[in-house]
């Protein structure tokens, strides 16, 4: 394939030279020119290698069904990996590379791995890679497979626009046909959208040339394009339908430009009604030695010619089974070409070309030798009936046209032109109009075969012949030849789907558009039934590969899941605070400069000897209200809330109906109709949600209301032994002693105006208030509780300090300290299980087999020396299990005999700089029965004995919570 | 995407949309006894039916509660009721998906 530019054709812009590099060759194309047009025009004969036995490969197609010619392109400093050179328009100074080939096309280094064709046939890996196993030969032969290559400078995370939009009319595919229906549907006041592909609209109309109803192909194209718009249509070129789903969504990619420039945009369209009008492909002929470069199918050739004024070849044979060859011989002959054709069926064929870079030489035909320098091959016509499928419509067999056609349509679905199986152009454009006005023409005649059309296509069924000898290709992509398909059926996996996995024949990019229908004519003579008895496989979108970033388009890193943000922020800054994410809210981890460390020591031993304080805004507060409030709160607790008096607080958990453990919460009774449930600030939503089901579903959704005011009222937390004194100087107007105001127990007060709600409660331990006020006044009561401690070594405390001091103090942070099966009496919470009369949610969970095993993990401390490094969070407690296979509660040290296993695992661990030794919290099996037993610590490997403890390490009897 | 009708907001895209569980799931009075079988059928069984499905969801922007009926198979939207619409209203969400699948970490 030497191939020329041919003056007269083609739509490109020969006044300008665009300059390209192509495997470190420089090139020169035009403006319009796709990367293979141009390749194709300088005569690059061999443009990629082919994946499996590096055989040279020249161009297979004009468009999305080149299977080889994959590059990877460097423009303007930045990388793009497998871009199809057929699709992609050229631009200034890309420079590309063949994927697959080292160092180039031309002179792969791998073309040896052709020479052990007969041993790397179908299932080769499958059968060879075995022993001792597979993972051991992966990373070898996944190097030495793939296609592109990721460079450092690929850009990640780059931004395709997103667009929903809706329109009356969906036309896809603007050939003859879609134009024809756009326009119809357009006139008739319809809102209409017309697609294409192409950066030009016209279809398969630019390669015949000639006339359409009298006029010059260019001068109808344009006049039909401007009529739609001028009738309030819209059209989008350069933009593929790819897919439609559910509800009838439409999705197109639109792609403009290549490299840093191109603009890329994801269509979700909702139309009332599609019409088909996508076109057929070339069906490629099996043969030996059809993959030799200068072998193209004959449609392709004249998509070169018409759209890029590009000749495949001047010595031309063009091989084919149907008399529409005929007109294409006649259009490459006038072009210039020497045009031998050739009928296909029924003849002994075998290309002849080097195994080099020069290709294909001769056709030998029935012991004829027919030189030329490029092949043409034509083996009948392929409906692209993807999104056909895509959308739920029916094939059927036209045995008439050796092609499945659309049948029963999809709802709001029809189809026009090729894609129809409707070759002659006045008949098309007769389709197009009455299927743009909503009418199938013609409908039910597809069954009836070639009668009924005028265009004379009725193709001789070519049957692949294995005994024909030579090297057949089915799929150029992946390498699959006939022989693989006869290993496949000669080992029963004669399915469709079963051919496809097992070959890889028709993945990838194919999806069906040439390999298919040669791969189901090749099983189908292999088994000797007809095509429509071995059916077809599955059509999946995308019909072209599509950017992963076109689905992810804006949402990406911090715009997909937005950071919350407290309303003292900028205090926190000020204060020189470290922030980091905390359960979606973005909060200080620790405050100053110095190393983290030290930092989260010094807050939490501050917090221990005088006082923290904590921007706990967080901190859930899901307001339940109404006559109905009180039986709720009730229901959805673990615990007995309807006892609860106003003005008290009480802890509790939220159970899934398994008995789990979702959450922990403090509940506080404002009033008789009012509870603010405090739940973990992670989990408000969630919460929020559930909570919202139960009070619509199961309780009267009138007598309760649920509202979460988390963000309406931030909250301050200064807990430690000077809590009080801080607290009291800030004038709230409430008696803070002990007696005024217990542990759990609630007052309304005020900081210059603005209420604030004064809960005695603690997180950490110690004496403890949670102040929550508005959002207006609670940057003053932050300042002036900083103000207020300071004189006694209060400190503001960090996410990580809060962490140690609740661990010192027992308390859990569920999904830390629990897992998915965690009850509350693992935690030590037996009461409401055993005592409450109400139903409440996974009550009954707590009463199964499973929630009473007595070796269920629970909550324990864990001690090791006070010099030792605090223990890994996640090391395994390992001990053995005695005869009677219990290790729960068999107490002691259980060393003799019996099978050690790990009977828990660490949950939180760290260096107590009060208490000044390591504490940790774990769950183990029957845990709270093994107080005081030794246990080991197994992590990677190394071991290491610790002693189980109660999880209280700060203040067992309550003197410092209820100071 | 598909495009489910709220009955309280009208069609929206399906992201707008949580599930809540199967409609029909009635929670077992669980103050007197309750047998194994009985609540494995409330808190595990489900139809998963291939064709017609009657299902509880929620619109998250507006909070609501409805019960959808549609076709599994074709995804054919049927009918949209809101929750408190339904007669009797046992109707029950099989909440126990709800609680068990969310809220938790």
């Amino acid at each position: 394939m030497s191939g020329l530019r041919v003056a007269g054709y083609g739509l490109i812009d020969r006044s300008r030279t665009l300059r390209f590099r192509f495997d470190g060759r420089a090139f020169a194309g035009h403006p319009g020119d796709t990367i293979a047009s141009a390749l194709l025009a300088a005569g690059m004969r061999v443009v990629g290698r082919s994946f499996k036995y590096h055989r040279p490969r020249g161009l297979c197609g004009a468009w999305v069904e080149e299977p080889n010619a994959l590059v990877d392109l460097h423009l303007d400093g930045t990388s793009y990996p497998n871009v199809s050179a057929a699709t992609t328009e050229l631009v200034e100074g890309m420079d590309l590379r063949a994927v697959n080939a080292w160092p180039s096309a031309r002179f792969d280094l791998r073309r040896g791995f052709d020479l052990l064709h007969r041993f790397l046939g179908a299932g080769f890996y499958y059968k060879t890679f075995m022993w001792p196993g597979w993972s051991l030969y992966e990373p070898l032969i996944r190097r030495m497979a793939g296609m592109g290559r990721l460079r450092g400078d690929t850009p990640e995370g780059y931004l395709a626009d997103q667009c929903h939009d809706r329109c009356d009319l969906l036309v896809i595919g603007a050939g003859a046909a879609g134009l024809a229906a756009a326009r119809a549907a357009a006139e008739a006041g319809q809102d209409v959208v017309l697609v294409d592909d192409h950066p030009q609209p016209g279809g398969g109309l630019w390669a015949m040339g000639g006339q359409v109803e009298g006029r010059d192909v260019a001068d109808w194209i344009g006049a039909e394009e401007a009529a739609i718009r001028a009738a309030g249509g819209r059209v989008l070129l350069r933009t593929t339908a790819f897919g439609v789903y559910d509800h009838g969504l439409v999705a197109l990619a639109e792609s403009r430009g290549a490299g840093p420039g191109r603009v890329l945009r994801l269509w979700r369209m909702r139309a009332r009604r599609v019409v088909l009008a996508t076109g057929a492909l070339d069906r490629p002929i099996t043969f030996a030695q059809n993959d030799l470069p200068g072998i193209l199918p004959l449609w392709a050739a004249e998509e070169y010619l018409g759209r890029y004024g590009v000749l495949a070849g001047r010595e031309l044979v063009v091989l084919s089974n149907h008399a529409l060859a005929e007109a294409s011989c006649a259009r490459l002959e006038a072009a210039g070409a020497r045009v031998t054709r050739l009928e296909a069926a029924g003849a002994r064929l075998r290309a002849i070309g080097g195994r080099g870079a020069r290709g294909v030489r001769a056709l030998e035909h029935d012991g004829a030798r027919h030189d030329c320098d490029a092949l043409l091959v034509s083996g009948g016509l392929t409906p692209l009936v993807h999104l056909w499928r895509h959308a739920g419509g029916k094939l059927v067999w036209d045995a008439a046209r050796d092609a499945y056609l659309p049948g029963k349509p999809p709802e709001g679905m029809l189809a026009a032109g090729a894609v129809n199986g409707t070759y002659d152009l006045e008949q098309a454009l007769e389709e197009g109009r009455a299927a743009g006005a909503g009418s199938q023409v013609r409908k039910g005649q597809a069954r009836t075969g070639g009668a009924a059309r005028k265009d004379g296509f009725r193709p001789t069924p070519l049957i692949p012949d294995p005994a024909a000898g030579g090297r057949q290709w089915i799929d150029f992509q992946h390498d699959v030849t006939l022989k693989d398909i006869e290993i496949a059926a000669r080992e029963n996996f004669t399915s469709v789907e079963h051919l496809k996995r097992y070959t890889t024949l028709g993945m990838a990019a194919d999806q069906g558009k040439s390999a298919n229908m040669a791969g189901l004519a090749a099983m189908a003579a292999l088994r000797g039934r007809p095509i429509p008895e071995i059916g077809t496989t599955t059509f999946r979108p995308p019909f072209v590969p599509v950017p992963l970033a076109l689905f992810q388009g804006a949402r990406g890193g911090r715009r997909l899941h937005p950071l919350k943000r407290l309303p003292l922020e900028a205090a926190h800054r000020e204060a020189g605070a470290a922030l980091g994410e905390y359960g979606g809210w973005l909060r200080p981890a620790w405050y100053g400069q110095g190393p983290a460390e030290e930092a989260i020591a010094a807050e939490a031993l501050a917090a221990r000897r005088a006082a923290g304080i904590l921007d706990a805004s967080p901190l859930g507060k899901i307001e339940v209200m109404g006559p109905g409030a009180e039986a709720f709160v009730n229901f959805v607790f673990y615990n007995d809330m309807a006892s609860l008096a106003p003005g008290r607080l009480r802890y509790g958990f939220l159970l899934s109906e398994q008995g789990v453990v979702l959450d922990d919460a403090v509940v506080a009774r404002l009033g008789p109709e009012r509870f603010v449930i405090s739940c973990s600030s992670g989990h408000v939503d969630g919460v929020a949600r559930m909570l919202e089901i139960w009070r619509q579903d199961v309780h009267d959704p009138e007598r309760v209301f649920i509202h979460d005011t988390t963000r309406n009222w931030p909250t301050l937390s200064v807990a430690g032994p000077r809590a009080r004194e801080i607290v009291a100087a800030l004038g709230l107007g409430v008696a803070l002693g002990a007696e005024d105001l217990a542990h759990m127990r609630l007052r309304m007060g005020a900081f210059r105006g603005a209420p604030v709600r004064i809960a005695r409660v603690s997180f950490t331990g110690d004496l403890g208030y949670e102040l929550t006020t508005t959002r207006q006044a609670i940057g003053a009561l932050w300042q002036a509780a900083l103000a207020a401690g300071r004189g006694c070594g209060a400190v503001p405390l960090g996410l990580e300090a809060l962490s140690l001091l609740r661990a010192e103090k027992g308390h859990v942070i569920v999904g830390k300290d629990t897992t998915g099966e965690t009850m509350p009496h693992d935690l030590g919470f037996e009461g409401p299980r055993l005592r409450k009369k109400a139903a409440y949610v996974g009550d009954r969970g707590l009463r199964s087999e499973a929630a009473n095993d007595p070796r269920r993990l629970q909550l324990v401390g864990l001690e090791v020396a006070p010099g030792e490094a605090p223990l890994e969070v996640g090391a395994h407690l390992l001990a053995r299990r005695g005869a009677d296979g219990g290790g729960g509660g068999s107490g002691g040290d259980a060393e003799a005999g019996g099978q050690e296993a790990s009977q828990g695992f660490v949950t939180s661990s760290y260096r107590s700089p009060f208490l000044n030794r390591p504490i940790a919290l774990a769950l183990l099996e029957g845990g709270r029965a093994r107080l005081g037993e030794s246990v080991t610590v197994w992590h990677l490997g190394a071991r290491r004995r610790a002693r189980v403890s109660a999880p209280d390490f700060l203040d067992p009897e309550g003197k410092r919570l209820h100071a | 995407m598909q495009q489910y009708t709220c009955p309280f907001c009208g069609l929206r895209d399906e992201r707008e949309f949580f599930f809540a569980g199967e409609a029909g799931a009635a929670r077992p009075d669980t103050t007197g006894p309750v047998s194994d079988a009985e609540w494995a059928e409330y808190v595990h069984m489900r139809r998963n039916a291939l064709g017609r499905a009657r299902e509880v969801w929620m619109h998250l922007t507006c909070g609501e509660l409805f019960v959808m009926e549609r076709d599994t198979l074709s995804a054919r939207v049927l009918r949209c009721v809101a929750l408190r619409a339904e007669p009797g209203s046992g109707e029950g969400a099989g909440s126990a998906e709800a609680s068990g699948g969310e809220g938790a970490p």
